[in-house]
């Protein structure tokens, strides 16, 4: 239980600070970059360090790299949704999450489940 | 336009809102933390690219955007949706960043000290955004007069 407080505590404090240098950046172009922060990756990652080692924080970096692609092309939706289509930014936001979904679980399979016999 | 800091923006946001994103933070590490228990670190790092305050963060800053200009008696649906727009071009090189994160974390896990790790990453998170950040913006001048930000110093006196 405490483990879950400790990550709780932690992980809104780091998304916090990086919510906050969004805020306070101009232009908003670079503002956005701090959207794509690693900040629930700081906190999970520190934590993961300290109680599981670093193999396991390793096998988490590999995968964190197809789920960055996944992030690439929600950013990518969502943008497309906002002017294209001139959607509402929670629904562009909330609707654009399945392809996230799809695109870092796709890529997991292909490299590492689909290739194995 | 240069990258400049403004600490008046802090006064725009709301404790609410200050009190979604730290509750979205701290839901989506602790939500994270239990994939990777459950299913193991394999899946569990996906979740560690999940858009987790984009969402809270475009929504406020539609809203703002918005407000701001129905303080000055016009709508400013479009404008505050260009926006929020603006923020997602932005968030897919943070993105690129991203990716470059887990590459070093994978690379480096193991070889050197957990503290270097993480700052050798965050510090190229930094780098590679702020990079294809900076050839965006030299790449593309053309589009970029023709969506031209809202300006963050005026639009609220307009």
């Amino acid at each position: 239980m405490m483990d879950l407080v400790l990550r709780f505590l932690v992980g809104g404090v780091i998304v916090s600070f990086f919510a906050i240098l969004g805020d306070i950046f101009h232009p908003k172009s670079f503002a956005g970059l701090f959207a794509g922060a690693p900040s629930v990756a700081l906190a999970t990652l520190g934590i993961a360090f300290a109680t599981h080692g670093p193999g396991y924080v390793a096998v988490e970096g590999r995968s964190m790299l197809l789920g960055a692609g996944g992030l690439f092309v929600y950013c990518r939706l969502c943008l497309w949704l906002l002017m294209s289509r001139n959607w509402p930014a929670m629904a562009a936001t909330l609707v654009s999450i399945p392809a996230w979904l799809m695109v870092s679980l796709g890529l997991w399979w292909l490299l590492f489940c689909g290739a194995s016999p | 336009m240069r990258v400049g800091i403004r600490l008046s923006a802090l006064k725009n946001t709301r404790w609410k809102e200050g009190g979604i994103r730290f509750l979205f933070g701290g839901v989506m590490t602790v939500a994270t933390g239990l994939v990777a228990k459950e299913w193991g670190p394999a899946v569990g790092g996906l979740f560690l690219a999940f858009p987790a305050i984009f969402p809270a963060t475009a929504t406020l800053l539609e809203s703002h955007e918005r407000r701001k200009k129905e303080l000055a008696g016009q709508k400013g649906v479009r404008r505050a949706r260009t926006a929020a727009a603006i923020d997602a071009a932005g968030a897919s090189l943070g993105a690129v960043g991203l990716g470059v994160f887990g590459a070093l974390i994978w690379e480096l896990s193991g070889h050197q000290p957990p503290v270097l790790v993480l700052v050798a990453a965050t510090s190229a998170w930094l780098g590679v955004s702020g990079f294809l950040w900076i050839l965006r913006r030299h790449a593309r001048p053309h589009r970029q007069s023709q969506t031209r930000e809202p300006d963050p110093t005026h639009a609220g006196k307009r």
